[in-house]
């Protein structure tokens, strides 16, 4: 039995007095797509900071890929959360990948033929060579996306954390992304950890959904987790849980029409709070 | 006018003021490329200013003040670095430091009487009263520079224009930080000699924002940095000594035009070529495609 990609046990995490998410306890197989699901401030992006070892949990074990969390880990590719790059910045696709490779080295880097193969092979997995020569910050969000996620890919990790990958995005983007990182898993089976706050355009890859409110969490396949009843039970107010031509939706009572899980902010007794500081 | 030049030439402080100006144009032009990329220009003119104070320091306990200059802005360098690593309120420290070390150089301006001729010299810069020894000093410290750039490059370049990814791969953004503002602090003193502390952003920041209009690549970048700044510092020193006209307007003059022409004219034109490379190469490659449409 191989050991579990990460696995958390009885992990608490606290920004000073504030607690983030408390007594957290969780196995991911390899070869597993978890969707991690929630209101803003739940800790979403905390969770994914952790498994970087960028933040330390206050208790608790922790283990990536079999060991302790530490920075830099090559076994993990990260896409963050969006941040839009300047569109004067001198910098280009295959920059960004490039330094997804080797940014982290000492000196200048010297032209190298092998790394140079890598990156484009893979800037032509994403399908985004014609344009990683264009000024990043010049492409759609899309395209940056696109070259964000060969960013993550080059240094063949075994473990993928996106934060909010499909974020104001539009629908055929959206498929895009998801399609690559379900194909990346496919070829490789590595292990996906992806934040979001509406699971409907990555359902059809998920095997398991972590989904965190004020705290509580529950954990296991979506059809489990994403109940009346298990809803209803964390965010402590009745909630039903609809599905509609092939859509899940997640309704509270105090809001009057339904929403999807892409309005948490309207979510009875959603803590609301910004992300973590960092 | 090209043999008032070379007559010009003979006169040892014109060869010191021609050494000293290619040395720091050089250093300049690389270091003002992340300059303006970490959006830095207020910590620039904060490290001048109280390196300003710390010449004043020295001045008035008999020390050279270039060695004072240098320990004001290093200092304070460690300080900003140590304390604002997040770019939300950094602006707020470095104001609040800039305006106590500039209160301490009034004082010592106040208190040695003699001071008014150096302070103008540092204030406003005098390229032409460097000496041989200054000019030693200035390659030892651009050495030192440029090497230690060249060893921080690629994760400086990385924690620059990608912080989040660059701390998850391992980055020390928090060290590496201050070690940038260090490496400016140096670059600073260097600078101070040709435009002074007053006008310091002339070459600190136009090298670095006038290239990032003419390339979209990160090497590139940094080459048409260091031209640029050649340019404008060594074709200030000459206009200088022909005209006799202060070097600092010459040199910040030169900046404001090169900026211009980059930004109004160059840019624009090379960007729509690039629209026009872009496709060319689209239409022979594998897929139809747009790119730099913005």
């Amino acid at each position: 039995m191989p050991r579990p990609a990460v696995r958390c046990d009885h992990v608490t995490l606290s920004y000073g007095t504030r607690r983030i998410w408390s007594d957290l306890s969780l196995e991911i197989g390899r070869d597993t797509f978890l969707a991690v699901l929630g209101p803003n401030g739940s800790g979403k992006t905390s969770l994914l900071r952790a498994l970087l070892g960028l933040v330390t949990p206050s208790s608790g074990t922790v283990e990536v890929l079999g060991h302790r969390p530490r920075r830099g880990d090559p076994g993990i590719g990260y896409v963050p959360q969006r941040s839009s790059f300047d569109p004067d910045l001198p910098l280009r696709g295959v920059d960004l990948v490039q330094l997804g490779l080797d940014g982290h080295r000492w000196g200048i880097g010297l032209p190298n033929r092998g790394a140079n193969a890598k990156v484009a092979r893979a800037i032509a997995a994403v399908e985004a060579t014609s344009y990683a020569r264009a000024p990043i910050g010049r492409l759609s969000g899309g395209e940056q996306q696109r070259l964000r996620i060969a960013q993550a890919l080059v240094g063949d990790p075994r473990l993928l954390l996106c934060d909010e990958p499909l974020a104001n995005l539009d629908l055929r983007h959206q498929q895009g992304i998801t399609e690559l990182i379900g194909n990346w898993r496919k070829a490789t089976g590595g292990t996906v950890l992806l934040v979001t706050h509406d699971v409907n355009p990555v359902l059809h890859l998920v095997d398991r959904v972590l989904f965190v409110v004020n705290g509580r969490w529950a954990v296991g396949p979506p059809d489990e987790v994403l109940t009346s009843e298990t809803m209803s039970e964390l965010y402590q107010s009745h909630v039903d849980v609809v599905r509609v031509h092939g859509r899940i939706l997640v309704v509270g009572e105090s809001t009057g029409p339904g929403f999807e899980l892409e309005e948490p902010h309207h979510m009875p007794d959603a803590l609301v709070d910004h992300e973590a500081p960092r | 006018m090209i043999d008032q030049l070379v007559r010009l030439l003979d006169y040892e402080f014109v060869q010191n003021a021609i050494a000293a100006g290619f040395v720091i144009a050089v250093v300049c032009g690389v270091v003002s490329r992340f300059v303006v990329a970490r959006d830095m220009s207020f910590a620039v003119h904060a490290l001048a200013e109280i390196g300003f104070t710390g010449a004043a320091g020295f001045v008035f306990l008999r020390l050279p003040p270039v060695l004072g200059l240098l320990t004001g802005a290093s200092l304070s360098a460690i300080f900003i670095g140590a304390l604002g690593v997040r770019v939300r309120g950094r602006d707020n420290l470095i104001g609040v430091t800039l305006a106590f070390g500039l209160g301490l150089g009034v004082l010592f301006i106040s208190l040695y009487r003699q001071y008014a001729t150096q302070a103008f010299a540092i204030l406003f810069g005098t390229i032409t009263g460097v000496s041989r020894s200054d000019v030693l000093l200035m390659i030892g410290m651009g050495v030192a520079t440029l090497v230690a750039v060249a060893l921080v490059y690629r994760p400086l370049t990385f924690m620059t224009v990608d912080p989040e990814v660059a701390e998850a791969r391992g980055v020390p953004v928090g060290i590496l930080g201050v070690v940038f503002l260090l490496i400016m602090a140096v670059a600073i003193v260097e600078a101070v000699q040709v435009v002074g502390v007053l006008l310091i952003l002339t070459l600190m920041i136009t090298p670095g924002a006038a290239a990032e209009r003419l390339t979209p690549q990160p090497g590139r970048a940094i080459l048409y940095g260091v031209v640029i700044a050649l340019f404008c510092a060594l074709g200030g020193i000459t206009l200088a000594l022909l005209i006799n006209w202060p070097v600092s307007f010459f040199v910040t003059s030169l900046s404001f035009i090169v900026y211009a022409v980059s930004r109004l004219i160059l840019g624009p034109l090379l960007q729509r070529r690039a629209v026009r490379g872009s496709e060319t190469v689209a239409e022979s490659g594998s897929r139809p495609n747009r790119s730099l449409s913005a």
